[in-house]
């Protein structure tokens, strides 16, 4: 027998498993690397992004999220009536009994997107995987999508622009709104804003996968009630806020 | 008779006016300074530079569709990798000055360009030095004819 000296394939297997096994120090996370997709891998409708926001975590003064928001798309951070804001925080007061809520208001990634139903040239779009966005590169400054939507999420770009962040195009005569960082999403990490908030401690942002089961938000939204903002329009909002 | 000596005589005069209009559209051809692409890091495109040099629009447009639309992020066809083997050692950036990488080519061939009204001209992280560009004559549009990579 001429085969007995040579490595058999099961044996090779098994010497395989062994190393793998051995590489792997237990206690490392591969959640991470689970949810990764490869760059040629587009973005799948088995997947949708959403937001739960505590607003009796979100705390009063605070503008973290604002902050990240702003530097990692290269607003300005102005807040007059011509400049972008891709995710404002609200001050909210129920006039009858007083009690006063925090939360920051952004785009609400919906299912049923307003702004996309009126775009005259299909620049308004929703992404498979139910990230809203503009395409710039066809959008012609109309601004029929700010009307339509009811949170007031989007601005326009009145002026011309420079030294834009290479990850996130913007400039004159389109419209504009929160993207869910979606240049940091697609490289399989939080938003900026989420990640600002669990930095400063306040853990008021959950972001993820609102179709896994297994997803931190999932069970969140299973355990707690939640609402979606103006939830009598039948948006079906990606963004959705607890204790209001 | 007269009729056809008439003809030849129109068909000689013709004949000389084209030579000499031809003389001048020949020289200044010939003269004419084509634009310098010195820019860039590495000796090799992601594709011969004769498809790149009537195609990079095509390219580009096709990709910000499958980026944008459908979340493939390949870098391959990538704006952003353009400039970042383009952008000039000098003003950092793809498109700030006359000699700068985009601007010299669209500038001679009279097309206008937009790309830079939104997207940023320049790289991350810093170009590579001067001193790494050496001419190659794969990269240089004048008399090679064309990609020999």
């Amino acid at each position: 027998m001429t085969t007995s000296h040579k490595p058999d394939r099961r044996d090779f297997l098994k010497t395989g498993a062994v190393v793998a096994g051995a590489a792997i120090a237990p206690g490392i996370l591969f959640y991470g690397i689970a949810q990764g997709r490869a760059p040629e891998e587009g973005a799948s409708s088995l997947v949708r992004w959403g937001m739960l926001i505590d607003t009796s975590k979100c705390a009063n003064g605070c503008s973290a999220c604002v902050n990240a928001c702003n530097h990692e798309n290269g607003l300005s951070g102005k807040t007059g009536p011509q400049d972008s804001q891709w995710i404002r925080k609200l001050n909210i007061k129920h006039l009858q009994t007083g009690i006063e809520h925090n939360l920051p208001m952004l785009c609400q990634h919906c299912a049923n997107p307003p702004c996309v139903d009126v775009c005259p040239t299909g620049a308004s779009m929703k992404r498979a995987d139910g990230i809203v966005l503009v395409d710039r590169h066809i959008c012609i400054g109309c601004r029929y999508c700010m009307m339509a939507c009811p949170y007031k999420a989007r601005s326009f770009v009145h002026e011309p622009l420079s030294d834009q962040n290479p990850d996130v195009p913007r400039g004159k005569g389109c419209v504009e709104a929160c993207t869910f960082c979606v240049q940091r999403v697609d490289r399989d990490e939080q938003p900026a804003c989420v990640e600002a908030c669990n930095a400063d401690g306040h853990q008021a942002m959950l972001f993820g996968d609102l179709r896994n089961p297994e997803s931190a938000i999932a069970k969140a939204m299973k355990a707690y009630a939640s609402v979606e903002v103006r939830g009598d329009l039948g948006l079906n909002t990606g963004v959705r806020y607890q204790g209001i | 008779m007269a009729r056809f000596a008439y003809w030849l005589k129109l068909a000689a005069l013709l004949g000389v006016a084209v030579t000499f209009a031809a003389i001048p559209l020949r020289q200044a051809t010939a003269d004419a300074k084509l634009p310098g692409l010195e820019n860039r890091k590495g000796d090799k495109c992601v594709e011969d530079v004769d498809i790149i040099r009537r195609n990079h629009p095509d390219l580009l447009k096709h990709h910000r569709i499958e980026t944008l639309r459908h979340g493939i992020r390949t870098t391959k066809y990538s704006l952003k990798g353009c400039v970042e083997c383009h952008a000039s050692a000098k003003t950092g950036s793809v498109a700030s000055a006359k000699d700068d990488f985009c601007v010299t080519c669209h500038a001679y061939a009279g097309v206008q360009l937009d790309c830079w009204d939104c997207h940023a001209s320049k790289p991350k992280t810093k170009p590579v030095q001067a001193t790494e560009q050496q001419a190659s004559p794969t990269m240089n549009p004048v008399q090679t004819g064309g990609a020999n990579q």
